[in-house]
């Protein structure tokens, strides 16, 4: 029993990441990873609402009539992000208001509302919480790896600690403006599941339907 | 299962919606109550800091928070009022209630205001030896055809202007409304307020001979055009640095009682 709880936990961080495996979770993932700092806090915000989310629902799974589960879920999800909002405009004032509405569009993250309705409503508690925590770092993992790359190469910095000294202080570093802009994100995001799937080639989707060869008649 | 019975059931889903919407709400609701004092005293700060940058165009990027006191002062005694919460006191509200202003002698009326408030917040910057660095203080005055109002920098021994920041006024679009142009608000850095004799001298020339009298380092030069709007900023500094304004606070801060 031990052993599938830890497989529930980790198996969202690559096996089942849900960022790069079921391409949920894009939108958050190039808003907030311009710098490492709010990339942390939000997926740290994430993995909080994913495990009292899940939580919550599984909690309630028995009694919820199914015809009204997706707005009973949405409500306990909203409810649980409303409340993460204010703690950090009370106790994280400065980055709260950097990460802006991103904190607030939580309630509209895919991984949420699917991980809810996809395992906490077949699921026990425990399990539940542990399959929110594992993909709050499976999203976690992502977004750092990101937020990473994309400050240390966009401002020479990391956690807003100077490494590399710009060229305009001086130094030898020319800051890639690309990498502070959304595109980048996605070109790390597609690099990254590239090598995801090709060292786990099972990730790769078969091809929904084949080109006809050229030449080939109609029947 | 039937229709109206077991899990799916339509009662069942009044009485499971209506339960989680009511928890949800008290979650909601308590953690807004319970955390907006922290809120508010955050925004109050940010308030505070967005003020000092407004009202410090060069330095005010540098000052951190904690160099910063709000403080509440009564204006006659010139004496730190802590009765008053500096994040709640709205001077201009005070200025309209009769219980809470007071009415300006018309020959002391050099700002043309009628009616002041008994109270006015000040804020001191503080340096790295925790010495007054700035004094800001918020001024008001009629000009030609509206209230002006500006923030009032100081150094730290209440001698000389460090800059003046107007924030709003309704002057004449292109004529008085330059008393906005930086160039001009720059001229008023590093101006000393007083003579040696401590009378205040500072103002702005608005008079053929004023820029080269005796007065011409005291003074700034008056915006061609807009005599009004110029004399307006004269009368504002005037009667906001004299005994009716901010005098008894400077005093005891040259006095050193205020440190």
């Amino acid at each position: 029993m031990t052993g599938n709880y830890w497989r529930i936990l980790t198996r969202p961080l690559i096996d089942e990441n849900p960022l790069t495996l079921q391409i949920l979770g894009i939108c958050s993932a190039l808003a907030v990873t311009t710098s490492l700092d709010t990339a942390l806090l939000m997926s740290l915000v994430v993995t909080c609402v994913l495990a009292l989310g899940n939580g919550a629902v599984s909690l309630i799974r028995n009694q919820l009539p199914h015809s009204v589960r997706i707005i009973v879920q949405i409500t306990i999800i909203a409810s649980l992000v409303i409340v993460v909002d204010q703690v950090l405009q009370a106790y994280a004032f400065e980055l709260s208001k950097r990460l802006s509405v991103f904190v607030g569009l939580v309630i509209t993250n895919c991984i949420v509302l699917g991980r809810a309705e996809g395992f906490a409503m077949h699921n026990g508690f425990t399990a539940s919480v542990l399959d929110g925590i594992g993909n709050g770092l499976g999203y976690s993992l992502v977004l750092v790896l990101v937020g990473t790359i994309r400050e240390f190469f966009g401002k020479g910095s990391l956690l807003n600690f100077q490494i590399l000294v710009p060229v305009e202080q001086g130094g030898s570093f020319e800051p890639l403006q690309l990498m502070l802009l959304p595109p980048s994100a996605f070109f790390i995001i597609g690099g990254i599941i590239w090598y995801i799937r090709r060292r786990r080639p099972q990730q790769v989707e078969k091809p929904e339907f084949t080109l006809r060869e050229s030449g080939e008649s109609t029947p | 299962m039937s229709e109206l019975t077991g899990q799916d059931s339509a009662a069942r889903a009044l009485v499971v919606t209506f339960a989680v919407a009511f928890v949800c709400a008290l979650l909601v609701s308590t953690t807004t109550v319970l955390l907006r004092p922290v809120q508010r005293a955050n925004l109050e700060a940010a308030r505070v800091m967005q003020l000092v940058r407004d009202a410090l165009p060069d330095a005010g990027a540098s000052v951190d928070a904690g160099d910063l006191e709000e403080r509440v002062i009564d204006l006659a005694s010139g004496r730190i009022d802590t009765a008053i919460d500096p994040a709640t006191f709205d001077a201009e509200a005070a200025a309209k209630q009769p219980q809470s202003s007071v009415e300006i002698p018309r020959e002391l009326d050099l700002a043309r205001l009628r009616r002041r408030a008994l109270h006015a917040p000040v804020y001191l910057v503080r340096g790295d030896d925790r010495s007054i660095d700035s004094i800001i203080l918020p001024v008001s005055g009629r000009g030609y055809q509206s209230i002006i109002r500006a923030w009032l920098v100081l150094d730290g021994k209440a001698a000389r202007v460090r800059a003046l920041t107007i924030y709003e006024q309704g002057e004449t679009p292109g004529v008085g409304s330059r008393i906005e142009d930086p160039e001009w608000l720059a001229r008023w850095r590093d101006r000393p307020i007083y003579d040696s004799e401590g009378v205040i001298r500072i103002g702005v020339a608005t008079r053929p001979g004023d820029a080269s009298g005796p007065d011409a380092k005291y003074l700034v030069d008056g915006i061609s055009g807009a005599t009004r709007s110029s004399r307006g900023i004269d009368g504002m500094l005037r009667f906001w640095l004299g005994d009716m304004g901010f005098g008894p606070f400077l005093q005891r801060v040259r006095d050193g009682e205020i440190k």
